[in-house]
Parts: structure tokens; sequence; C-alpha cells
């Protein structure tokens, strides 16, 4: 049954050439059955293949489909091939399982929409690339994905292109990430010249048996790979394209820029763990990236006052966790965590979704109130996700893996003390800027009439999501309670579990008793400010440095104006100032001269005949002279 | 049969071609231009003339027969253009003839 | 044989149209259309037979060859051969040739049959310089490309035709006659050390020369290939005569022109004199870098959506000059996909830019905005070729350019670090594309039909070749590694002359030209 590999990523893809030739001409209401249908069989196929996997395993637990060789020159071999192992299978079955609740939603959610089918089709085709990055056995299949996904994002934030704003947010996001995979190329080209491979399975080998420990080459290797994962993932330095990107339908957020695309660093890392192993510089470094993102974005989302963009700064922030954990080695708590946040960002993305569509397209959390009797269905899977996020002890699942994150930061050999600091600070943060959203969307006093009310294709996914960001934490309990690790021990087939370091002093029941310290700080400070005493939150605001504070953390840190300063201008500076080419300038400048000297000798053509007998005779006298004399 | 010094009819042949050259040059009638240009060939030939009884050969005077018959030639095609360039400017100045500067 | 008639076919239809032109304007683009797809069809039966010789691994020099003497005295032979290279780049030619006439169906309502005239003889000039492996006939066919081209541009181009025919066409005749300067001191530098006057490829390969004579004699070639190419600083012809050229033209110079410039390189400049290429090689590599990065910041400057276009080129096909002088299998392989992938994608563009103006007669883009509302259908296509064209995985410019760094890699990090960079700026005018024209809001309220029966039957092939070629380059590769085996057999390092010997002293005038001693 493994064999039927191929199909998950064909489903979507066949889907999308239907959709993209004949959609204009299709019968309207094909396009949903054809569009969430295909990721619909994406993800059965994908049930199958787990069951399957889980049942009878193949031999080594991975699996390997060749459907053709793509290139084959000078001993570059890239294949056209499928590998599957447990991280695969495991990431494809949430990017599959996930697509189709969100194509589901889409189907009631953009039925006004005139580009109905085009959606459909640039949504079909980000599942296929996706599916693609994750499934590839080599780099350069991955990167096919990798672009592909980029290239969808960049379609569907501009989906509504009529408004120049939607296009700029598109752009913005598909160069910025393409900064990301301009290292990530050059990442590639190091690893063939140097392992005379791009094959994953061998590339490990080979870097594991002929790069010492700590060399030059794999700690180039790994930052470059980590470039693109920066850009794709939305990290620090290269974060500031996401919260842009909340520009598309909502829908394409929930997917791509919440759940599965954004998620492709993480898993390009864990891939390629055995680089970052052998570098541990830098691994330090997708810690400290990991940790220093989660924290400015978790200010950042605090600020915000647009639903969409705090949730958007709140994936940047939990990606960080994600990139923390994979730089302590902590792989399968990483994707753990890329599981358990795929559903509950889904579904708070699927949340705002309704609110936005029900307020007549409110995005301001300021404009919005009291929903939690109006909608309550909505109140009640967004407070699940919410809570998810935010980390609510025991019951979550978002504990679970921030918790299991948090434990292995201070507990691994290449934790510290300082990223745990990070951490658990993040969980404070976290807590705070999702209940204030939740309080001023859901609490207080109603401020907008709400003007339609979302049907069952929009709310199933919701709850079904609901129940799984709670649920879904149970595949792994801590050691205090329950101690149960199916979900490391399938992720072990893959990755290597963390490596415990000396225990500092810490045990993991203590660790997690802080960060649900933090988790009820960070609850309260929100209850206060916004629930109890909203005079509070303007008190605090209204001195000038507070306010500027204020709009350095609602501008992402300044990094925007920064990039625009050092990059943007000067580009289009040149790019206009030099618009008709400065080299040009030599050759009409020789032109020119040319001219000069036609017009000179023009003024000698008189027309006199006199003139010319005399020139002859003058001419014919200097050259006797000349050759007499000389 | 007395011999004429070479460098005297070279001389000659010298004054002939300058006079011709002046008269090519002040004269704005075209009529007197053909005859200038007359001069100038015949000062060549004269050139060529004494040349060759210099060295006693014949050669001189053969190259003599061409120039005539070149500047009989010339002359009949000048005289033909001269003609149509009266007809056209109703004047034989040279130097109203000048339609064709840069 | 079949050479001859790949060349003859195109210059009698040529002459066939201009005679019915008389008549009709309908016959001359039949007359056209059915030699080229005639041509085509010849073509591709060559390349089946050709995987056929391949797989049977035979060592014939030349896959298909014709050698007829023409001027015996002075060594000059009617020589045509083909080998891989050739024989895919003449697939390119008769493809894109299929498109031009196309193209220009509705487009060219004067002098309908001069202007076939014109098409099939630049074709066939293209043809010849594919197909010939005598220097004389080489140049020939160079020169025999060039002035059809310049009619094509002046009589029927845009506003500024004149000036882009003229610029054309004294950058590439000055770069040609060094060219020629270069193939006749090797010709007879050839003499001196051996007593037969021969213009033959095969005869002049591994002629001895001193490294200073070799190096000039290279940059002859060199120049001449570069100014085609374009190499920066020699690209500023390039823009105007593609943006003020008929669509076919651009089609045809875009396509086809650029590439017998990289083909030279390949065919000539290399093995012809390999030390002083592999001396040169830096430059090179370094100019085509430049090529790439300022190519790509100029395309992103422009408002003109054809002068736009017109610049990728220079970007892209810095690529090949960059993959050419890593020269590696590897590089070299990319070049080829470069060469191809370049060719169908940047000709549909022109072809895409071309309809847009037929349609609203303006290539300004902020006249246009918002085009995708209005034709749906076309904006699709353009922004598949125009993702194409910045490298997308999957599509043929892709695998192209990835070999060719990947090869560049092993000899220059920092040329190959540039390239890529280079790469990321061309992604700013591919969106600036999408975003001016076809995005935003339908402000000027076009409202135009979108592609019809005949645009589509050109797109649709163009696309799926180039899917096919970013998803199973393989037969390409195939056909081409024979050929670049040879190519690089030749180009082996060979002992460089330290001493000139007596017998073959040469002598230099003051430009450094070697003048002969016949002694």
């Amino acid at each position: 049954m493994l064999h039927l590999l191929w199909l998950i990523p064909a489903f979507p893809l066949a889907s999308f050439v239907v959709l993209a030739t004949l959609g204009k001409r299709m019968p309207r209401r094909m396009v949903p059955v054809l569009g969430a249908g295909s990721v619909g069989l994406s993800a059965i196929v994908s049930i199958i293949i787990t069951v399957n996997f889980l049942s009878s395993p193949p031999p080594g637990n991975h699996f390997t489909q060749l459907l053709w060789t793509w290139i084959d020159v000078g001993g570059f071999r890239p294949e056209i091939a499928f590998y599957l192992d447990s991280l695969s299978l495991l990431m494809t079955l949430v990017v599959t399982f996930v697509g189709f609740l969100i194509h589901f939603y889409s189907g009631e959610f953009m039925e006004e929409d005139e580009g109905y089918s085009r959606f459909f089709a640039y949504m079909n085709l980000f599942v296929a690339s996706m599916c693609i990055l994750l499934l590839g056995s080599n780099l350069l299949l991955l990167f096919m994905g990798w672009e592909g996904v980029g290239l969808c994002s960049y379609l569907l934030i501009g989906f509504w292109y009529r408004d120049p704003v939607n296009g700029l947010a598109a752009r913005k996001a598909f160069i910025v990430t393409r900064v990301g995979d301009t290292a990530m190329t050059i990442g590639l080209f190091l690893l063939f010249a140097n392992l005379g491979t791009l094959d994953i399975q061998e590339l490990m080998h080979r870097a594991l048996a002929q790069w010492p420990m700590g060399s030059v080459l794999p700690v180039a290797a790994g930052l470059l790979l980590l470039g693109g994962a920066v850009g794709k993932s939305a990290q620090l330095p290269l974060q500031t394209w996401l919260p842009d990107a909340m520009a598309g339908p909502t829908p394409t957020s929930a997917l791509i820029h919440a759940a599965t695309m954004v998620t492709a660093g993480v898993y390009l890392i864990a891939r390629t763990h055995v680089l970052f192993s052998l570098a541990p510089a830098a691994q330090l470094a997708v810690a400290v990236v990991g940790a220093a993102t989660l924290i400015l974005a978790g200010f950042s989302a605090i600020t915000q006052s647009d639903i969409k963009r705090v949730l958007a700064y709140s994936t940047v922030s939990q990606i960080g966790y994600m990139f923390l954990a994979l730089g302590v080695g902590a792989w399968s708590a990483a994707i753990f965590h890329f599981m358990t946040h795929a559903f509950f960002k889904a579904l708070l993305f699927l949340g705002a979704g309704v609110i936005i569509e029900s307020l007549h397209h409110e995005h301001s959390i300021f404009k919005m109130g009291g929903l939690r009797k109006e909608m309550p269905v909505a109140f009640w899977t967004f407070l699940a996700a919410g809570c998810s996020l935010a980390g609510l002890p025991l019951i979550t699942a978002g504990f679970y893996s921030k918790g299991l994150i948090i434990w292995e930061t201070w507990s691994s050999t290449r934790g510290s003390a300082a990223l745990w600091v990070a951490a658990v600070f993040g969980v404070l943060l976290t807590s705070l800027y999702t209940f204030r959203l939740i309080f001023l969307v859901f609490f207080g006093e109603k401020k907008t009439q709400i003007h339609k009310r979302p049907g069952f294709r929009m709310m199933m996914p919701c709850v079904v999501l609901a129940i799984l960001s709670v649920l879904g934490g149970y595949v792994e309990a801590p050691v205090f309670f329950g101690n149960v690790h199916p979900f490391s021990e399938f992720m072990q087939l893959a990755l290597p579990p963390a490596t415990e370091g000396p225990l500092r002093g810490m045990s993991e029941i203590v660790s997690e008793s802080l960060v649900t310290v933090a988790f009820l700080i960070g609850l309260y400070v929100a209850y206060l400010f916004f629930v109890r005493k909203r005079e509070y939150a303007e008190a605090i605001t209204t001195p000038a440095i507070a306010k500027s504070l204020h709009r350095f953390w609602y501008t992402d840190w300044g990094m925007d104006w920064l990039y625009e300063r050092v990059f943007v201008r000067p580009i289009l500076w040149f790019a206009r100032v030099d618009k008709s080419d400065v080299v040009d300038y030599i050759y009409s400048g020789i032109a020119l001269v040319t001219e000069l000297l036609f017009h000179g000798v023009r003024k000698t053509e008189t027309g006199r005949m006199r003139w010319y007998a005399a020139g002859i005779a003058a001419g014919s006298i200097i050259f006797l002279a000349v050759v007499l004399f000389l | 049969m007395a011999s004429v010094p070479m460098h005297q009819g070279l001389l000659l042949a010298g004054i002939l071609f300058s006079l011709g050259l002046l008269g090519l040059l002040v004269r704005r009638n075209v009529v007197f231009t053909l005859m200038s240009l007359e001069i100038m060939l015949n000062a060549a030939g004269l050139a060529f003339v004494v040349a060759g009884a210099r060295w006693g050969q014949a050669d001189g005077q053969i190259v003599f027969m061409f120039i005539l018959t070149m500047a009989a030639a010339e002359v009949s095609v000048g005289l033909a253009l001269v003609l149509r360039i009266y007809h056209r400017f109703k004047t034989l100045d040279t130097d109203a003839v000048s339609e064709m500067r840069g | 044989m079949i050479l001859v008639w790949l060349i003859a076919i195109l210059l009698v239809a040529g002459i066939l149209a201009e005679i019915s032109g008389r008549i009709s304007t309908l016959w001359p683009r039949v007359i056209s259309l059915a030699a080229v797809i005639l041509d085509f069809a010849i073509a591709l039966v060559l390349w089946r037979g050709h995987s056929a010789e391949i797989t049977l691994a035979t060592q014939n020099e030349w896959f298909k060859e014709v050698d007829w003497s023409w001027v015996p005295q002075y060594g000059i032979h009617f020589h045509l051969a083909m080998d891989g290279l050739s024989l895919l780049m003449i697939v390119l030619t008769f493809l894109l040739g299929i498109m031009s006439v196309l193209a220009s169906w509705n487009e060219i309502q004067e002098g309908v049959g001069f202007f076939h005239l014109n098409l099939m003889w630049i074709l066939a000039g293209i043809v010849g310089v594919f197909l010939s492996v005598d220097l004389f006939l080489f140049y020939f066919m160079w020169e025999l490309m060039l002035v059809p081209m310049y009619f094509l541009i002046a009589i029927w181009g845009h506003e500024r035709r004149i000036y882009a025919a003229v610029k054309f066409f004294i950058f590439t005749q000055i770069s040609g006659l060094l060219m020629l300067i270069a193939i006749l001191t090797l010709y007879f530098i050839h003499h001196s050390v051996t007593g037969v006057y021969s213009y033959e490829y095969k005869d002049l390969l591994g002629t001895a020369l001193t490294p200073h004579t070799a190096m000039l004699l290279m940059l002859g070639f060199f120049i001449a290939f570069a100014v085609k190419l374009p190499m920066f600083p020699f690209h500023t012809w390039l823009p105007d005569a593609h943006t003020e050229a008929p669509t076919a033209g651009s089609v045809i110079l875009a396509g086809l022109l650029l590439k017998t410039g990289a083909y030279g390189m390949l065919r000539f400049v290399v093995p012809l004199f390999p030390g002083a290429a592999h001396q040169f090689a830096p430059i090179a590599m370094l100019l085509g870098v430049i090529g790439i990065i300022y190519g790509s910041v100029l395309a992103f400057g422009q408002t003109d959506l054809k002068r736009l276009v017109a610049y990728t080129s220079v970007s892209h096909l810095g690529f090949a000059l960059v993959g050419i002088f890593a020269w590696n299998p590897i590089a070299l392989q990319g070049v080829l996909i470069v060469m191809i992938a370049h060719g169908i994608s940047t000709g549909a563009l022109f072809m895409l830019v071309g309809g847009l103006q037929e349609r609203t007669h303006t290539r300004e883009m902020d006249r246009l905005r918002g085009l995708w509302a209005t034709v749906p259908v076309m904006s699709g296509v353009v922004m598949f070729f125009a993702i194409a064209s910045i490298g997308l995985p999957g599509l043929g410019d892709f695998v192209g350019e990835f070999l060719t760094l990947l090869g560049t890699y092993r000899v220059s990090l920092g040329v190959t670090v540039a390239a890529v960079i280079g790469i990321l700026i061309s992604t700013l005018y591919a969106l600036k594309v999408i975003q001016r024209a076809f995005h935003g809001p339908n402000a000027h309220v076009w409202s135009l039909p979108d592609l019809g029966k005949r645009e589509l039957l050109m797109m649709i092939p163009m696309m799926l070749i180039l899917l096919w070629i970013g998803l199973y380059p393989q037969p390409l590769f195939r056909t081409f590694e024979p050929a670049m085996r040879k190519l690089q057999q030749y180009a082996a390092p060979q002992p460089v002359l330290t001493a000139v010997p007596e017998t073959h002293q040469l002598s230099y005038d003051q430009n450094g030209l070697p003048g002969i001693n016949r002694r």
C-alpha cells in the first residue's frame, strides 16, 4: 500500500490542472467538490499509508518510491523520488488533513468570490507543492516544493489583486523568502560540491562519515540552510513578510501562513538534523534565532490591533519555539509542537475568518467585543485554540508540546539556562496576547452588528480542529502525568532523541510548574487590563516613552523601516537613475564624436569647384613635400 | 639637331602647369576653367615628351598621344556639361553652380 | 545532403514567398509556415536517428555531414556537419521559426512577401551558422543572418526602428569584422605551420600558436560572440533592437540570434584556443556575472514592457557565459538548457507582449494596469513564462541555471554567489511585470479580447516544452553528451608553445596583430 505514496501530491496537482484550465467553464458548485475533494483523497491516502506504516513497518522504517530520474549529468543525479519515514509521514498527514479541513471551510468562505475556481486551483497547487516538499527524497526535489509553496503563497496573498496593497504584501513575501532561498541554493551547491550528492539520506551518511564534528563545512552548510529556513519560516531577521501576508484570504492565512508552509523551515532543519548535530555553532544559531524571534514577535503581538496580525505574530513566535527546540536538539519536540500548532493555529485563523465575515470584514479587535453570547460555537472553539496556544496546563495540547520544548531546553546538552528563561518568558507573553485577544473580541460590550452567521461548512472544520487542539497533546505526556511517549517513539524512527545533559538542579515537574506560573501571570495581566480595569491599559500607554515603545513594537521593532532604507530604496533609486543604462552613454558618446567630426568635415564640402582644385593642388604639394623631404 | 636641355623643357612644362593651375583657381568662367585644364594636361604631356627625349625612348610621345585623346574626350564631355550648365543656370560662373555643398 | 536541404528549403521558400506576396498576403504566410514545419519535421526525424545512433555507441565524427569543395585554391569548402549540439540548436531554430511565422500572422500587413523573404533567410543563415564547420562558410552565414535582420527591424519595426537597426548592424558588423580578421590570421598561421590552406574547423583545431597570438585571436572571436550574446558591456544594442523589432524579429533575436553567440563560444572560442580561453576565463566569468546582475537591475528599472523583457536576456545569457567558461560537464549541460529554455520562455514573453501591443497599442506598463480582469488566460500565461524566467523549479530555466551554477561553484565561489543574487534580483522584475501590467485596479478600463486559438496554439506547446525540460531534461542531455565530450576533448590542455619555432616566425604590427612572413 505504500506504493500509493505518489498519489498524495498527484491528486491536488491533477485538480489544479483541471481547475486552472477548465475552472471558468465548470459549474460553480463543482469547484469546491473538486478542490476540496482532491485534498480529501490525499488525506485518505495519507491515512491509509499511516495505518499501513504502523501495522507493517517497511524495512528500516523508511520507504523510497522512485518515479523517474530527473537529471543525470556528470555525477549529479537527483531523482524524482519520494522518501517516506515517520517524520515526512507525520507532516504529510497533518498537511493533508488540516489542508482538507481548510479547503472544506473555503468552500463556503469563498463562495461569493469571483475568483472561486482560481482560489481552489492555487490552494491545490499549494498542497501538491507542500507534499512534494515533505516527501522529496533529495534536496533538489525538496527545493522544487519549497519554491512551489513560495509561489502559491505569493499568488494567494495577492489573490485579491485589484488592491495594490495586497500586491505589495505578496511581492514582499515572495522576495523576502527568496532572500533566504538564495542562501539555501548556495548551501545546496556547497553540499553537492563537497559530498557529491543531494539525496538527503545519502548526504547525511556521507556528512557523518567525512566531516569531523564542528569543522567549517558543516557549519557553513548548516548556516546556509538556516538562511533558507528563516526566510520560509519567518524568523529573525526575515520575519517581516509574514504579518503583511495576512492580506490574503483568511483560509490561506490558516493553511499557508500558519499551519503548514511556514513550518517548512522547521522540517528542513529536522530533515538535515545530522548536519546540525555536526555543527554546534550552526545549531546554536538556530536556537538563538528561535529564542530571539519568539520574544520579539511576542512583544509585537501584544501591540497589534488587527486580529489577523496578532495571530501572525503569534505564528512567528510559535515557530520560534520550534526553532528553539531544533536548536537544542529536541527534534521530536519541535515536530510535536508543529503538529499541535497546526491544529490550534489553523483553528484560530478559521475562527478569525468566521468573526471577520460576520462583522462586515472588520479586522480591528477594538471594534469587536461581546461576541461570546452572539456566536457561542465560534467562541468555544476559539477559546479552545487560544488556550492551547497559551498552554493551559494539563488540558490542552499546546501545554504538552510547549512544555516539552521548554523542559528539553533546560535538560538537553545543547540547551542552556538563558534559552530556558527566554522560553518561559515567551509563555508569559503568549498567554498575555492570547487572552488580550480573547477578552477584547468575545467579552465586554458588543460594538459591531453581526451581519451573517457562518454555516455548517465553516463551523464543522472548526469543531474538528478544536477537538484536536485539546486532545492532540495526549500522544505525549510528561513523566509526572502519565509518562506516555508514543509520539516520541514514533518520531525516533527518523530522528534521534534529545541527549539528556546533566540535570541542572531542576526536574521536569518544576519546569512545567514555572511554565504554569508564567501562563497564569500572563492570563491575570490580560484579565486585569482588558476586562476589569480597561483604564489601566489606557493609562499605561499615555506616557510619551510608552507611546514610542508601543509604536516600535507595533512596527515590528522597526525592521521594515530599516530594510526599506538599507535595501529597497537604494535598489529602486539605482534602477530609476540607471533606467537608460549608463553603459550606453559610452556608445552614444562614440556616435556623438563621429557626428561632430562629420559636421566639421562637412564644412569643407562647399560645392565650389575652384576650392576643390585648390585642395587637390595643395594636397599634392604637401604629399610631394613630405615624400621628398622627409 | 640642337637639342633643348632637359631642365629647360621641364621648366617650361612646370611654368605651363602652374599657369594652368593658377587659371583654374582664379577664373570663375567655366570655359576658362576648361582651357586651364587643357593647359595643365598639355604641360604634363610636354613633361612626358621631354622625359622621352632625355632617355631616347618613344614612350613619352606615346603617352602624349594618350593624353591628347583623353583631353579630346574630356573637352567633348566638358563642353556638353558647359552647355547644360548654361541652359540651366543661365550663367557660366562655376561658383554659382555649387548646389552639391555638404 | 539532408543538411543542405534544411537550408535550401528556407531559401527557396523565401523567394517563393516574395513572388507570391505580389498576388496575395496569405500565400507568403502559408508557404513560409509550410517550409518551416517541413524543416522542423526533418529535424525531429534527424533527432530520432541521432538518439538511435547514440545507443548504438558509434563513434562517428559527425552525425551528418556534407562536404563540397567550393574554392579549392584557397581551401574553402561548403562543409556542413551536425552533432548533438547543432542538432538541438536547429530543432530550437525551427520551433521558434514556426512561432515567429505564426506570431506575425496578423501583425504584419505591409510588404508581406518581402517580410517572409527576410524571415526565411534569417532562419537559413542561423541554420547555416549552427551547421558550418568551415570557418569561411561560417563567416558567410554569420553575415547572411545579419542583413535580413537589419531589414526586418528597419522596415517593420516600431517608432525608433532606424536607430535600432543601424545600432544593431554597426555593433554586430564591427565585432564580426574582428572575427574575420581572427579567422584570416588563423588561416594564414595554419598555412605557415602546415603549408596547407584550410578553413576547416578540424584542421584549425590545435594549430600551434604562441600564447600571445592565441590570446589575440581568441579575443577576436570572443568579442564577436560576446556582442551577439550579449555580454556586458557590449549589450546596449540589444534593448533597442529587441524593443523596436516586430514580434517575429524579437523572438528570433532573443531566441536564436543570441544563441549563435553562445554556440560560437562553445564551438569555436574554447576548442580553438583552449589555453587562452582558460587564461581569460576569470574575466569572462566576471563579465558574465556582472551581466546577470546588471541586466536584472536594468530590467527592473524599465517601464516599457518589451524593453524589460529585452534586458532579461542580458541577464539570462550571462549564465551561459559563466557556464561556458566554467567548462565542466555539469556547467556545459546547464548552458545547453539555459540556451533552449531561454529561447522558449523569452520568445514566448515577446510574443505575449507583442499580442498585448496589438490589442492595446502600448507597451508602457503604467498605461496597462489591471489586465487580469479582462484577459485572465493571457495573464496566466504571462505569469507562467515570467516565473519560468526567474527560475522556478519544475520549469526549464531552473534546470539550466541550477546546473550552470552547480558546475560553476567548483570553479569559483564568488561568481556563483553573485549569480545566485542575480536570480534573486530577477524576482523583482518578474513580479513588477505581473503587478504593473496585470494586477491592480483596471484603471484604464481596458476591455480586450483574450488569447485566441492561434495564440493558444503557440503558447500551449511552449508551456508544455518548458515543463518537459523542467521535469525530464534527460533526452536533451543525452543528445548533447557526445558532442560535449568531443568539445572537451578538443579543449583538453595541450602543450603550450614556449619558444616560437624558427619555421613559423611571426611578425607583429603595431596593433599586435600578427602578419605573416611567407618564407
